[in-house]
């Protein structure tokens, strides 16, 4: 009987370290590539690279989470998978940054984008660790959520709608949000226990927060 | 924007939405069924950060 309870005991204490192995790997990771995508922006702004650079680097890297991710991210491989693909991403950024930045009150709309995307990150990541709900049930909303803000978004590709892509930012600031509940959520209960998909998911939702954040405090600023 | 970029953005919008598909379609049949008080507990961080929004909009606009 006694053997029993240890064994629990046991399984359940390997369960835990497990999981804060996987969430304290996650964030190392995050933090590396956030500072890692940082510096490619400063690069992409200093050269002042064109502002197709953006289109073409996120495309690229869209495509590489599709398809070499996956395949490496249970090796090695997968570290340096993560950062050409954050460090593209960032490289993408600085190119729509030297834009804002060129504009009156440009520093400001992306110092308090910067800021803003630090705080909802920050904030909805605290509440998530220190309440350690499951917020597994917000699964389906979230996935379709995503694709019907896909959908609006290949659209407004060829419609070029103003009010359509403030629609669609909004979306997704909403919708990024929830995921970073739902990703945290899943680290903390055992749903992802690879460090290098769940920092691919924060990062991308960090990435999409910042981007939307820039694009409605831009028009707003009427910019 | 270039209008191959445009195009290249397309088809790897369609794709994403391919690769999504599967993940969206598991996760809509299989999600656990919110308990009491789970939807609040969502709704009201997220309206929070809409606030903060808000809040950052009326900072540019000033």
């Amino acid at each position: 009987m006694n053997n029993i309870y240890e064994q629990a005991v046991s399984r359940s204490s390997q369960q835990t370290f497990a999981t804060n192995k996987v969430i304290r790997n996650t964030y190392m990771l995050l933090s590396a590539t956030l500072l890692f995508s940082g510096l490619m922006a400063m690069l992409s702004v200093y050269l002042a690279v064109p502002f197709w650079t953006y289109t073409a680097s996120v495309l690229v890297a869209m495509l590489m989470g599709m398809f070499v991710l996956p395949r490496t991210a249970d090796s090695s491989a997968g570290l340096g998978v993560i950062f050409a693909i954050t460090g593209l991403m960032g490289f993408g950024l600085g190119a729509v940054i030297s834009l804002y930045l060129q504009l009156p009150n440009g520093p400001q709309t992306v110092a308090l984008a910067l800021g803003g995307t630090g705080v909802i990150f920050l904030g909805l990541s605290g509440y998530a660790l220190s309440s350690r709900r499951d917020f597994s049930f917000m699964g389906g909303f979230i996935f379709a959520g995503m694709m019907v803000l896909l959908v609006a978004m290949l659209a407004n590709i060829f419609l070029q709608i103003p009010a359509l892509q403030l629609a669609v930012a909004a979306g997704f600031i909403l919708l990024m949000s929830g995921f970073i509940l739902f990703q945290t959520s899943q680290m903390i209960h055992g749903g992802e226990t690879n460090y290098i998909h769940a920092t691919y998911g924060l990062y991308l939702s960090i990435f999409n927060i910042f981007i939307s954040l820039l694009q409605i405090l831009g028009i707003f600023g009427d910019e | 924007m270039n209008i191959w970029l445009q195009i290249g953005m397309g088809i790897t919008l369609v794709l994403m939405l391919i690769y999504m598909y599967p993940a969206a379609k598991h996760w809509l049949e299989n999600s656990p069924k919110a308990e009491k008080g789970d939807w609040q507990a969502v709704i009201v961080p997220l309206l929070l950060v809409v606030g903060f929004v808000i809040l950052l909009i009326m900072l540019v606009k000033h």
